[in-house]
């Protein structure tokens, strides 16, 4: 193979992603046309998804899906963010050699679980103890926010590790030289100057949570109403899209695909807005 | 050698790293004299950077250290305590305050040239800004950077070239006012006109603090201080005024040493 062929071949699976990413926003775009002649941007405001009769018209706002994902990302993030900090603060600053290992090998791990069986774990054991403490009928934001949290813990601590682990020793070393205890060169020292990559791996970890489907479908009720309590049940974009695809057609399912190009919109945004960081950080 | 002009004093210091088989600091005694530069040289490993380190209990920031021996620390109000002896976090942090130190590479923390002055200033609890504002200000003087860095302040440190850094991170050290300062290798990281300007401040801080530095570079440790101790292999080999080390040798190692012919 000559260099001008492998030039081309390889050119061409670069362009390939490109023409993925537009194809599919075009795609998303074209379906979700009747729908957004239909209800224009009021699709965003509207708290109805109610088919007609006959199963071909009828009225479809996001409004509840699009809190519903919100809220439940909203928890996931206060829940794991935390947690996550607390993890990579312990195995960076604080843990003794021989434990890190093990506990960096079981973060790992955590995040090779499919999404679906925190979602039964979710439902069979963790619903009921919900229930127990907040009352509620145990599936809804909370439940579905803290399993949530769970998934993207390990994501969030291992990043969040590996940036904490950039800083030089020796900048450490000049804060306790100055007569800083642990805590002030973690707070004034190692967080600052990790800031970009725990940045990074929250918004990473934001676009995770806000797609997440399998396990939110059993937490979060799938009840077509917005929670005015956190242990309400409601429902979110990826649950909705994934519950009623089957049976949908015409309108229904083109703002169907409204709420896909939606969501698509705000992961999109929030995965660049997560390399922007990462970017600025690499060309500091 | 009086014990009122002593800053510290090293005594049958053996140091062993966690876990290490063997001792990587056998039996050192060292004295530093105050209002003195004293500059350790040796070939690398030989325990120098380890020896300075002991004298902050930096070590300590990582656990499982082995220290056996004694390092006296005279201060000026006339009291004496054995900073091997000290066991508290808060007791530390005193020693280190007044034992300060400045690394190989300049360590500017990440935020403005006036926080890193203020920052060993306000962990040792003075919060008053006018206060604050001239200990830094007087620091940077002292540091001979204030005319470089006076209208930029509030400017992130990470922007200033890497000799101003260093001259910062003196600064920031100076501001305490410790009685002592170790520097590691000071100027390795530096361009020649930077060390210049490096070595010029060390030799005016002696008016008021006692210096141990480590270094490579034989004329640096000729030019600047006032006592040489030559160690090899974790041992101290000879200690004496630096002409005499330098000039006139009782030990033949050292004289292979500083006239270039190993090392």
């Amino acid at each position: 193979m000559n260099g001008k062929v492998f030039r081309r071949l390889s050119l061409l699976s670069a362009t390939l992603t490109l023409f993925l990413l537009i194809g599919i926003f075009a795609i998303l775009f074209t379906y979700a046309q009747q729908s957004i002649q239909a209800f224009g941007f009021d699709f965003l405001t509207i708290d109805q998804w109610e088919t007609d009769e006959d199963g071909y018209g009828g009225v479809f706002g996001g409004w509840i899906p699009i809190i519903g994902t919100l809220l439940s990302t909203l928890i996931a993030m206060a829940v794991a963010i935390p947690l996550a900090m607390g993890i990579a603060i312990f195995l960076t600053e604080i843990a003794h050699s021989n434990l890190i290992r093990p506990v960096s090998v079981a973060i790992e791990l955590l995040a090779a679980i499919p999404s679906i069986i925190y979602g039964m774990w979710g439902l069979f054991y963790f619903a009921p103890i919900i229930q127990e403490l907040f009352g509620g009928n145990g599936v809804g934001l909370l439940t579905a926010g803290i399993v949530l949290a769970i998934m993207i813990l390990p994501f969030m601590a291992a990043i969040t590790k590996d940036a904490m682990n950039t800083t030089p020793g020796v900048l450490k070393e000049s804060a306790y030289a100055m007569g800083a205890t642990k805590f002030e060169v973690i707070k004034d020292v190692v967080m600052p100057y990790s800031k970009a990559g725990i940045i990074g791996s929250i918004i990473l970890a934001l676009g995770r949570a806000l797609g997440e489907t399998m396990a939110v479908a059993f937490l979060i009720g799938s009840v077509m109403s917005v929670a005015h309590k956190v242990t309400d049940s409601t429902i979110s974009i990826p649950v909705l899209l994934a519950n009623n695809f089957s049976e949908a057609q015409d309108l229904q399912l083109s703002s169907m695909y409204y709420l896909a190009l939606i969501l698509f919109v705000v992961s999109f945004a929030v995965i660049s807005l997560a390399k922007f960081y990462f970017l600025r950080r690499g060309t500091k | 050698m009086e014990q009122n002009n002593m800053a510290m004093k090293v005594e049958n210091l053996t140091f062993t790293y966690p876990g290490a088989a063997a001792v990587s600091l056998k039996s050192v005694t060292l004295p530093i004299e105050r209002n003195k530069i004293t500059a350790l040289i040796g070939p690398s490993g030989c325990g120098k950077s380890t020896l300075l380190r002991c004298m902050n209990r930096i070590h300590d920031v990582y656990s499982g250290n082995k220290y056996e021996g004694k390092i006296t620390l005279y201060t000026r109000s006339g009291e004496k305590q054995n900073v091997l002896e000290l066991k508290k976090e808060n007791e530390l942090i005193a020693l280190r305050q007044t034992v300060g130190m400045i690394f190989q590479k300049p360590t500017p923390f990440p935020m403005s040239i006036f926080d890193n002055v203020a920052y060993g200033l306000k962990l040792s609890g003075i919060k008053n800004k006018t206060e604050l504002q001239g200990r830094v200000e007087k620091a940077l003087k002292g540091a001979a950077i204030w005319e470089e860095t006076k209208d930029r302040l509030n400017d992130s440190a990470m922007g200033l070239s890497g000799g101003q850094q260093q001259r910062l991170c003196i600064a920031r050290a100076v501001a305490l006012k410790p009685e002592v300062l170790l520097f590691d290798e000071p100027t390795s990281a530096l361009d020649p006109i930077s060390t210049g300007a490096i070595e010029e401040l060390i030799a005016e801080l002696k008016s008021e603090i006692s210096v141990a530095i480590v270094t490579h570079n034989m004329q640096q440790a000729s030019r600047l201080s006032d006592y040489t101790a030559f160690m090899y292999l974790g041992e101290l080999i000879e200690f004496d005024k630096t002409e005499t080390i330098f000039l006139n040798p009782a030990n033949k190692m050292t004289e292979d040493y500083v006239t270039g012919r190993f090392g």
